[in-house]
């Protein structure tokens, strides 16, 4: 196998999911009136989490909503007994009443969670995730020029943005709410997914020291390099996924998008290591010796 | 000799192990609200027209806050400020969040107002009138006679002047009336309680105005003056509210008003049924991966197991060592983390597997496999380690305790792989386990 020879191909597909991700924004802002299902997290908003004693359909329970004007609200069940009710900011005393008429008239019901987000929050951490991502890459950057080169270093991150829009693309596409944890999933998949390129990045280091391989040009040696650390690339990832995967099917409702999120991206940051972050180092590379 | 090294390796493994264990029995890890269940409050301060949101004002608002809850006996509440106007509150495990939320946000300005009954009807007179006749500072009010929830009748007050303020009071004590019925008894201190003698004299046959953040809780006429400064809050309270009210008049109004912006409570089988779940999903997970590395890596493999093993209540310890509070985000991390900590090991083991078919021996081959996959191990490690310290700073609550909880794990497993199993690799060269580089313990 050619890494380095058949980059148009990766670049190809990557291009391809990259305009995936575009068209799912674009689509949710158009049909649906924004680019990803932000949760109360970003726009404020109220979630009850309630547990009744036994099984309630949701029409009963937005008859009650709508005694308090909040019958276009979010209603879903979420568990035999469970239901989930997003909608907007509310004060204090209309929960307690809320989830008092839902005792009264519905079935006594339990909180399992119950939060009230006001729309300030929600404007902090968009930025502050903004922050997060500057910061994330200049210390990544840093670190890598430091102990690699600048060209290195840049390349990774490419590829990490890679990564992380193609991951925000599938969960905009299935529609998944994006809360807090999805901001930390795309943080640790950037610090995950460039582990893998960082393995890669070490054995081209050795190689180019290599007597041996003094004469091949650095595309060539990029390539050498990949298919040396292909088994632990491989393996590496597998041993997370396998953790993600037991998090997915059995790790409950709370963190189901989570280890989704993490998921998407964990594959696609193995496959963007071995395939995006190399070839764009090859190429680079290749423009600076052609000066 | 070489066997003395295997005995001293193999007591340094047990002494690890032993170490972690005593010091998970003697720090037990702190469940995070969302785990235990709790309310996290953030409170912002609001601007007045006398009061503008300031540090001292803040510093107010959270030593206030801090009484009230004190008083409240919530165990091991946390009271921190937050930006320039910010004040989050957590309170673990609080049955009853609603009467918590309403103890910590109420500004709990009591005011006591000199008073008149309104002659005929108050509502024709013109705000201009009503100060011509009153005072600068009167206007209108209502005086409702609430039964069992239920407005019976209103009556028109005109407010003159406030007279003294709950910053006059000396104390504060849960009492019962003639009837039985639960009432606040207060007392003044010297300066409050002269004032209120001759507030009291000023207003025989008038009534007195007793205002809670701007509602009129009542408004007794006075009978006679009061010169012994005690005087008694009664409304329809129940005995919860009047608890409340004590704990709020004790502690004092906040300097100025707070509005909530953000609530989250979790209930206690949330994160029960979470903890339970993340269990399972976790020694599946944990068995799946030592079963690979035994399949993929044979003895090497199975020494990693050894090393993943002890991997868990290391890390753990960590985490109870500097006490970090475990969140669920926290318990993904470690799951997480388990996965990663055998990263290092395969990095090491597929260096071998090359090292040894360059025909190099056993120990050479580990050696170097050691040596040359260290710097792997350590770039690829701090490139994540930096994505997680970020996390920590821009990150709030349950996020911290998924960037600790992964630093603390990233760390300890550099560790493990790179002592622990090299410990018990060498150990299985020094003890003559394996002597031949094709035996098939190593690899296929």
């Amino acid at each position: 196998m050619d890494v380095i020879k058949n980059t148009k191909l990766w670049f190809t597909i990557s291009g391809l999911l990259i305009l995936l991700a575009v068209f799912a924004f674009g689509f949710n802002a158009f049909v649906r009136g924004t680019p990803m299902n932000f949760g109360i997290d970003f726009t404020g908003g109220t979630l009850l989490n309630l547990r009744f004693e036994k099984p309630v359909s949701v029409a009963e329970v937005r008859s009650v909503l709508d005694n308090y004007k909040l019958g276009e609200s979010i209603i879903q069940k979420s568990g035999e007994n469970d239901v989930l009710v997003r909608t907007v900011p509310i004060e204090g005393d209309v929960r307690a009443n809320i989830i008092k008429d839902l005792n009264d008239k519905v079935a006594r019901a339990e909180i399992l969670e119950a939060d009230v987000i006001g729309p300030t929050i929600g404007k902090e951490l968009a930025t502050q995730a903004i922050w997060a991502l500057i910061i994330a890459s200049l210390g990544i950057i840093i670190y890598v020029s430091f102990r690699f080169e600048f060209k290195y270093a840049v390349s990774a991150l490419i590829a990490l943005y890679h990564d992380a829009l193609i991951t925000a693309g599938v969960i905009a596409l299935l529609w998944r709410t994006v809360d807090v944890p999805f901001v930390a999933a795309i943080l640790t998949i950037m610090g995950y997914s460039i582990n893998d390129t960082i393995v890669i990045y070490d054995r081209i280091r050795e190689n180019l020291k290599k007597p041996n391989l003094a004469k091949k040009n650095f595309g060539e040696v990029i390539n050498i390099s990949i298919l040396e650390t292909l088994a632990r690339s491989i393996n590496t990832v597998l041993t997370v996924i396998v953790m993600v995967i037991c998090l997915l099917l059995l790790g409950g409702e709370t963190l189901r998008d989570f280890a989704l999120t993490l998921l998407i991206g964990f594959a696609i940051g193995t496959y963007s290591s071995i395939f995006i972050a190399p070839p764009i180092l090859a190429i680079w590379a290749k423009s600076e010796t052609k000066k | 000799m070489q066997k003395n090294i295997n005995q001293l390796r193999f007591l340094a493994l047990l002494a690890i192990v032993g170490v972690s264990v005593y010091i998970l029995m003697q720090l037990p890890i702190t469940l995070g609200l969302d785990l235990q269940g709790g309310t996290r409050l953030v409170l912002e301060g609001q601007d007045t027209e006398k009061v503008k949101v300031s540090d001292d004002a803040m510093s107010g608002v959270v030593a206030v806050i801090r009484n009230r809850i004190d008083a409240l006996g919530v165990t091991e509440p946390t009271i921190q400020r937050k930006g320039k106007d910010q004040v989050i509150v957590e309170l673990p495990g609080v049955k009853d969040p609603e009467r918590a939320i309403k103890l910590i946000g109420d500004t709990a300005l009591l005011e006591f107002v000199e008073a008149e009954w309104s002659p005929g009807d108050a509502r024709t007179i013109s705000p201009e009138k009503l100060k011509e006749f009153y005072g600068p500072d009167a206007h209108i009010d209502y005086v409702k006679n609430v039964r069992g929830g239920r407005v019976e009748s209103e009556r028109v007050i005109i407010l003159k002047k406030t007279a003294l303020t709950g910053a006059d009071l000396k104390g504060a004590w849960p009492g019962l009336d003639e009837y039985g019925n639960p009432v606040v008894d207060i007392e003044f201190n010297a300066e409050g309680a002269k004032m209120f003698s001759e507030v009291t004299a000023r207003s025989v046959n008038k009534p007195i105005a007793i205002i809670l953040d701007k509602k009129i809780i009542s408004a007794p006429n006075v009978r006679e003056p009061i010169p012994s400064g005690k005087a008694q809050i009664s409304g329809s309270f129940s005995a919860e509210e009047v608890q409340d009210l004590v704990i709020k008049l004790k502690a004092g109004a906040l300097p100025i008003p707070v509005r909530l912006v953000e609530t989250r409570i979790v209930g206690p089988s949330l994160g029960k049924d979470s903890i339970d779940r993340s269990k399972v999903a976790g020694i599946i997970g944990f068995a799946i991966i030592i079963a690979f590395m035994v399949l993929y890596y044979r003895l090497p493999g199975f020494l990693a197991d050894i090393a993943l093993v002890i991997y868990v209540p290391l890390t753990l310890a960590g985490l109870a060592l500097i006490r970090t509070t475990l969140t669920l985000p926290g318990i993904a991390a470690f799951l997480l983390s388990i996965g990663m900590a055998v990263d290092a090991n395969i990095i090491i083991f597929e260096r071998l597997k090359e090292e040894l078919r360059l025909g190099k021996t056993i120990k050479a081959s580990v050696d170097t496999a050691f040596q040359r996959a260290f710097a792997a191990i350590l770039d690829s490690n701090v490139t994540t380690i930096v994505a997680a310290v970020t996390l920590f700073f821009v990150g709030t609550g349950t996020i911290r305790g998924f960037a600790v909880t992964l630093t603390v794990g990233i760390l300890v497993s550099m560790f493990t792989a790179l002592t622990l199993t090299r410990m018990m690799m060498d150990m299985m060269v020094d003890g003559k386990i394996v002597t031949k580089p094709e035996s098939k313990l190593l690899y296929k």
